[in-house]
């Protein structure tokens, strides 16, 4: 049996959740806020939490609040963050379940360009620079054929 | 089709039957996954959670496998239908409460139902009557596969599947067992139960997740973890537990019946007698004793009311089940007064009085 890594007070907080399955995000947002003061300075977390993933476009201040993530490349872009709670969640870091049976291995570096081609296709609108919008939607109707 | 019309219906998880019926009342399975080609939730905008519906409606409605699917677009809905939906476990209150375009696919027996652009875009979930978690995770596994083959979700090699929020990365699975431990409750040796299964990762909760032992003695076991171990061992995790839990509640029930069964059958039968004559009676109140009653009908202390009768009660003496069944809108204080009587002609039928058709408001 392995042990519970969460003090006993945010195990209280996790048996007490009100969500239907699992864990309030703000819950998790304050693991990660204890965990994080653990060795940072004032300084050091507000300079953390102004870095922002280039990808979607959340700030780490965004996530520590929500305990919500903006998207896949997340993971590997606050990797140095994240680690340290994901193993305090889980006691582990690697996944030994299920995979697609289509072997996806290798797909998210593509698929993470989609989304931020998406985001700039937004931003492009906002702009109201239509004809780069446009462009950017064949680039990524080609991509997303190749993911197919 | 409209999501009330499962209301002459009782559902999966109700049905009452399956393994250990008595003491456990489903068995659920879900799994969290995403869109690999678009941004979580939390930074999806309109045109995106729209995209992501339609992909997702196209792939589920042209699979063979997933073809018998009622699909439900959840922001069109009133919010008693949406409540309605919450209250039979179809859809979970954030789903419920949130904004934007968002769905359900719903299987006819209730079975399996597809949340989409919930926390994560994907949501799918399996409930079985009982103990049943070998069968939930085929037909989870099944549909898993079916929607595979036509959507590359998020995964990365190392941390699995990728989720919106880190809890349930890895597997994104979620397994929970109902339980109803009234007796564990009432020798009060609920508390130990809960520290123990604290330290085996399981965490417990209530039956939507509320105030829980107001929610009738109904307690949700589920993992905490989702990474770092299969999804089999996973489930065998909570296999494992279920039945020594069983166990503890059984011996709790037979230390009531043979060191204070005068107590015991006070208790259950003021349960009937209340809810046999009240005029007026909230949800909770009704939730509270039914579920005495419930333990009464376990053992053999009531005899006129059947189990399933009593989880039919459970259900539909809730707020949107109870207005969808009078079919109009109720304020608290008519609620409490038209559950009462839904209840005085449920639960006196069996004596030969007011039985004319089964769910008409007269």
């Amino acid at each position: 049996m392995s042990a519970l890594h969460y003090c006993a007070e945010c195990a209280d907080k996790y048996l007490k959740s009100d969500s239907d399955d699992e864990p309030v995000a703000e819950e998790v947002g304050t693991a990660i806020t204890k965990h994080l003061k653990i060795d940072q300075t004032a300084d050091e977390l507000h300079r953390l939490d102004q870095k922002v993933c280039p990808v979607c476009g959340i700030t780490f201040y965004e996530f520590r609040q929500s305990g919500r993530l903006g998207c896949p490349n997340d993971y590997e872009y606050f990797q140095e963050e994240l680690n340290p709670l994901i193993m305090s969640i889980h006691g582990e870091t690697n996944h030994v379940g299920r995979r697609p049976a289509r072997g996806d291995d290798g797909m998210l570096m593509q698929q993470i360009e989609v989304i931020r081609l998406r985001k700039e296709m937004t931003e492009a609108v906002e702009r109201e620079d239509y004809e780069l919008a446009s462009r950017i939607r064949d680039q990524i109707k080609q991509l997303e054929e190749e993911l197919q | 089709m409209k999501p009330t019309d499962f209301a002459d219906e009782l559902g999966e998880w109700l049905r009452g039957d399956g393994p250990e019926s008595d003491i456990v009342m489903s068995s659920r399975i879900r799994l969290a996954r995403n869109l690999g080609d678009f941004p979580f939730i939390k930074k999806c905008n309109d045109v995106h959670k729209a995209s992501i519906e339609s992909t997702v409606c196209e792939k589920v409605t042209s699979h063979s496998d997933l073809a018998d699917t009622v699909f439900v677009k959840v922001n069109d809905l009133e919010e008693l239908e949406r409540q309605f939906l919450v209250e039979r476990q179809l859809i979970s209150r954030e789903h419920s409460e949130s904004s934007g375009a968002r769905s359900v696919a719903i299987d006819k027996q209730e079975v399996f139902s597809l949340m989409i652009n919930e926390e994560d875009h994907l949501r799918i979930q399996v409930m079985k009557s009982g103990l049943d978690l070998e069968k939930a995770w085929e037909r989870v596994e099944t549909i898993d596969n079916a929607l595979e083959e036509n959507i590359r979700f998020a995964f990365d090699s190392q941390l699995g599947y990728l989720t919106a929020c880190p809890t349930n990365v890895g597997t994104g699975m979620r397994v929970s067992v109902m339980l109803h431990l009234p007796a564990l409750v009432m020798t009060r040796q609920i508390e130990k139960v809960f520290r123990s299964l604290e330290k085996v990762n399981l965490a417990v909760r209530g039956l939507y997740g509320e105030g829980s032992q107001a929610m009738g003695e109904f307690y949700q076991i589920s993992n905490q973890i989702t990474l770092g171990k299969s999804e089999t061992d996973l489930i065998n995790d909570v296999s494992e537990i279920v039945p020594v839990i069983i166990g503890y509640e059984r011996k709790a029930r037979e230390y009531l019946i043979n060191e204070s069964q005068d107590d015991l059958h006070d208790k259950v039968s003021r349960a009937i007698g209340t809810l046999q004559n009240a005029h007026q009676i909230s949800s909770e109140e009704t939730m509270q004793l039914l579920s005495k009653v419930r333990l009464g009908v376990n053992l053999d202390l009531i005899h006129d009311v059947q189990l399933s009768t009593v989880n039919k009660l459970f259900l539909r003496t809730q707020p949107a089940h109870l207005q969808v069944l009078a079919g109009k809108k109720l304020s608290t204080t008519d609620r409490n007064v038209e559950r009462a009587n839904y209840l005085r002609r449920h639960l006196n039928s069996s004596q030969g009085k007011s039985d004319s058709g089964e769910d008409l408001f007269v």
